[in-house]
């Protein structure tokens, strides 16, 4: 018997046709990525006039500064918040627009606007609704008893950036969860529905499996989205104050590195990151993947 | 290829003219009126003469300059001239191949240049230990107090005296307050710069040891003294009762409208503050005063110490432009470009040639107040606790006093926890950079 096989004998074309992919992966992936780790093992100086080699000491200070524990457990609360807040509302609003019929392209434009907005714009938006002295909303909160200011209150603070990035990562997986509900087939539904399975449980046994495939995605799409492109939100909202409240990983690879001008340890603290999302991903391929049904 | 014309294009767009002349770049920080003075400046020299053409370019705030110069440095793409505050001058001190001396630019490009015409408590902080001055001296500024006199007067007190002391500056916010003249007392920019640095110096207290850094490297700081400490309890007892109102970090980007609203009477800000308050205090009168202090302090006050930036030349060019960059230098030290600046911005004027242009045009009778902070700086002969510091890493100790001082205003640290953690932190940062720069 014999397997129908495809081979390319010696020939340069499928080189030809990775090499602009593997090119663009060494420039912007691999060569930054092996800059930063060179560097982390190197205490220079700002403009990079002086190298010394220091072996592992940017990380050993690194986790012997409680300012750096604290923030890797504040990103925890920040990535776990804003994932499950997106993806839970923008998987209320899939499931209500999966109903409509004519209408549904109407809403489904509108919901995706906020994907438009660049983070930072998204970020001045919610600092204005919640600025302190001049927002809309920390006005009607006083009338609750609410005294809102996230220039001091470090809780606010972080209630902000998880409103503010929430918010704009909604649209995306909106759009994905619709798409997902749209694929479910009808007919599992109505079988369902006449063995007189009601609303409630029909979704949760039949189309929610069903979408677990697309909720993986987003769980991994969207954890890496809060450890990496919150940086404008943050920025433009609280700059990691008050007092480090939302100095989460990210920002302060940001303002150790670009403005305090620690490069080594902002390095260090990159290559932290690094790690961190490679296990995280290896971890959730391995393990949650098994359970997933596809 | 690709770069030499695109660079061709930018000369083109930015003057017609620009082919046959030496172009200098400047890297700047100066926003909204600052900035436009300081365009309007840069197009005078440049309609002055034909061989050099000075391009201004706005790089955002002093940090963002600083940091993107030094980038552009390490990308070999930096410009001629760029502007650094104060606290990065540790810094821009330890790049010794990254940075042109000024005393060297003038002295290689046969610029004549005096340095004896500047005003001394300007120049010593930018000056080497053999008394070599290393950058341009541009804006430099003090922080003093701004109050409204109308509400001074709607409270009943006298809108022609400022606050003195702490003391009083308590008691006529109280009286502010309880006549519903104002809602809020006071409130100040630059807390760090304010209510640390220079509340040291008016007091006579040694900010860190070395002479507050200008004595070498193994500094370490040591502001978390007794009366530094009960004046920031004090400002957290304030700001709980509403007497007080925090502007935020940095710079305080919330306290400037705070007084121009009036919702604050008094304000603590750079004297350079000054061009925007007038500007937006269109339906109030403004009075100027000293910084308070404590009374019964022995030296007290003492002098205060500057803020701002100078310009620094970084190598790697063309002496072409280095000439250009040594004749911009001239004009700009030269008193009527020196004086207009100072008079219309609120900087001090940085050569005595400038100071005593002012005063014989009678500008400071004419406008009250305007003199306040170069009274203020040359108050008394600067001791070691109250000539300037020179720290490096400083602008990340300058993040830790902001983030300690809103841990102490939150109510998780008292004022004493708040400003030993200030001084731990910051010894920290002091060592990395001894390290970084042996």
């Amino acid at each position: 018997m014999e397997t129908k096989r495809t081979t390319f004998p010696n020939s340069p074309l499928p080189y030809i046709l990775v090499a602009p992919q593997l090119i663009i992966t060494l420039i912007f992936f691999i060569w930054p990525a092996g800059q930063a780790v060179k560097s982390s093992f190197e205490r220079e100086d700002p403009f990079g006039l002086s190298t010394t080699f220091v072996g592992l000491l940017h990380y050993s200070r690194l986790f012997a500064d409680p300012d750096y524990l604290a923030a890797i457990g504040r990103t925890a609360v920040f990535a776990l918040a804003v994932t499950i807040i997106s993806m839970g509302l923008a998987l209320i609003l899939a499931a209500c627009v999966n109903r409509l019929i004519r209408s549904g392209t109407a809403y489904s434009t509108m919901l995706l606007w906020p994907y438009a907005v660049s983070p930072v714009v998204a970020g001045i938006l919610w600092w204005f609704i919640f600025n302190s002295s001049t927002g809309i909303l920390p006005y009607v909160l006083s009338y609750f008893g609410v005294d809102w200011n996230h220039q001091l209150n470090g809780n606010q603070a972080m209630i902000l950036i998880i409103i503010a990035a929430s918010w704009k990562q909604i649209s995306y997986n909106f759009l994905f969860f619709l798409a997902g509900l749209q694929s479910v087939p009808q007919s599992l539904s109505e079988a369902a529905a006449i063995d007189s399975a009601g609303p409630w449980k029909r979704f949760w046994t039949i189309v929610f499996p069903l979408l677990s495939p697309t909720t993986f995605f987003l769980m991994i799409v969207n954890l890496n989205y809060t450890m990496f492109d919150t940086f404008g939100i943050v920025d433009a909202t609280t700059a990691g104050g008050p007092n480090q409240a939302t100095n989460t990983l990210v920002y302060k690879v940001y303002s150790d590195g670009y403005i305090g001008l620690n490069i080594g340890s902002s390095s260090a603290q990159s290559v932290v990151l690094m790690l961190f999302v490679i296990g995280l991903t290896i971890i959730q391929f391995r393990y949650v993947e098994r359970r997933v049904q596809y | 290829m690709v770069r030499l014309s695109l660079a061709a294009l930018a000369l083109a767009l930015t003057s017609s003219t620009a082919f046959a002349q030496t172009e200098v770049t400047w890297w700047h920080a100066m926003g909204g009126e600052l900035g436009e003075k300081l365009e309007e400046i840069v197009a005078t020299y440049n309609d002055s003469q034909t061989e050099y053409h000075v391009t201004p370019v706005y790089k955002g705030s002093y940090t963002e300059t600083m940091t993107a110069a030094i980038a552009a440095f390490r990308a070999g793409e930096q410009p001629d001239i760029v502007q650094v505050f104060e606290v990065g001058t540790g810094t821009m001190m330890a790049a010794k191949g990254a940075v042109y001396p000024v005393y060297k630019l003038m002295a290689d490009m046969g610029e004549a240049f005096d340095p004896s015409g500047f005003l001394p408590a300007v120049v010593g902080y930018y000056t080497d230990t053999d008394g070599n001055m290393l950058s341009m001296p541009f804006n430099s500024s003090t922080p003093i107090l701004y109050y409204n006199k109308d509400v001074f007067a709607k409270a009943g007190l006298d809108p022609e005296v400022a606050p003195k002391t702490w003391e009083e500056l308590e008691a006529f916010s109280k009286k502010i307050m309880e006549t519903g003249a104002a809602p809020c007392g006071f409130t100040s920019g630059w807390i760090s710069w304010a209510q640390l640095e220079n509340f040291s110096a008016w007091h006579n207290l040694q900010i860190g040891t070395k002479e507050n850094g200008f004595g070498g490297l193994d500094t370490e700081l040591t502001f978390n003294g007794p009366l530094q400490a009960k004046h920031w309890g004090n400002l957290k007892t304030w700001q709980d009762s509403g007497l007080f109102q925090y502007g935020g970090p940095g710079g305080g980007a919330d306290a400037p409208a705070k007084f121009y609203t009036q919702e604050c009477a008094i304000y603590m800000n750079s004297s350079a503050s000054r061009a925007g308050v007038i500007q937006n205090s269109a339906d109030f009168e403004v009075g100027y005063g000293m910084l308070p202090y404590y009374e019964g302090t022995e030296g007290a006050p003492q002098n205060s110490i500057i803020g701002g930036a100078t310009l620094w030349v970084l190598q790697g060019h063309d002496e072409a432009e280095y000439k250009g960059v040594a004749d911009f230098f001239t004009y700009l030290s030269s008193a009527e470009v020196q004086a207009d600046w100072h008079q219309f911005s609120g900087y001090l004027p940085i050569t005595k040639a400038a100071y005593e242009l002012g005063q014989s045009q009678g500008y400071y009778e004419a406008n009250p107040g305007s003199d306040v902070a170069i009274k203020q700086i040359t108050l008394n002969a600067p001791t070691a606790n109250s000539k300037g510091l020179r720290f490096g890493n400083y602008t990340q100790i300058r993040d830790v006093i902001d983030q300690e001082f809103q841990a102490l205003l939150a109510g998780d640290k008292t004022a004493q926890e708040a400003l030993d953690t200030v001084v731990t932190r910051g010894n920290e940062m002091l060592r990395e950079f001894e390290a970084t720069n042996k």
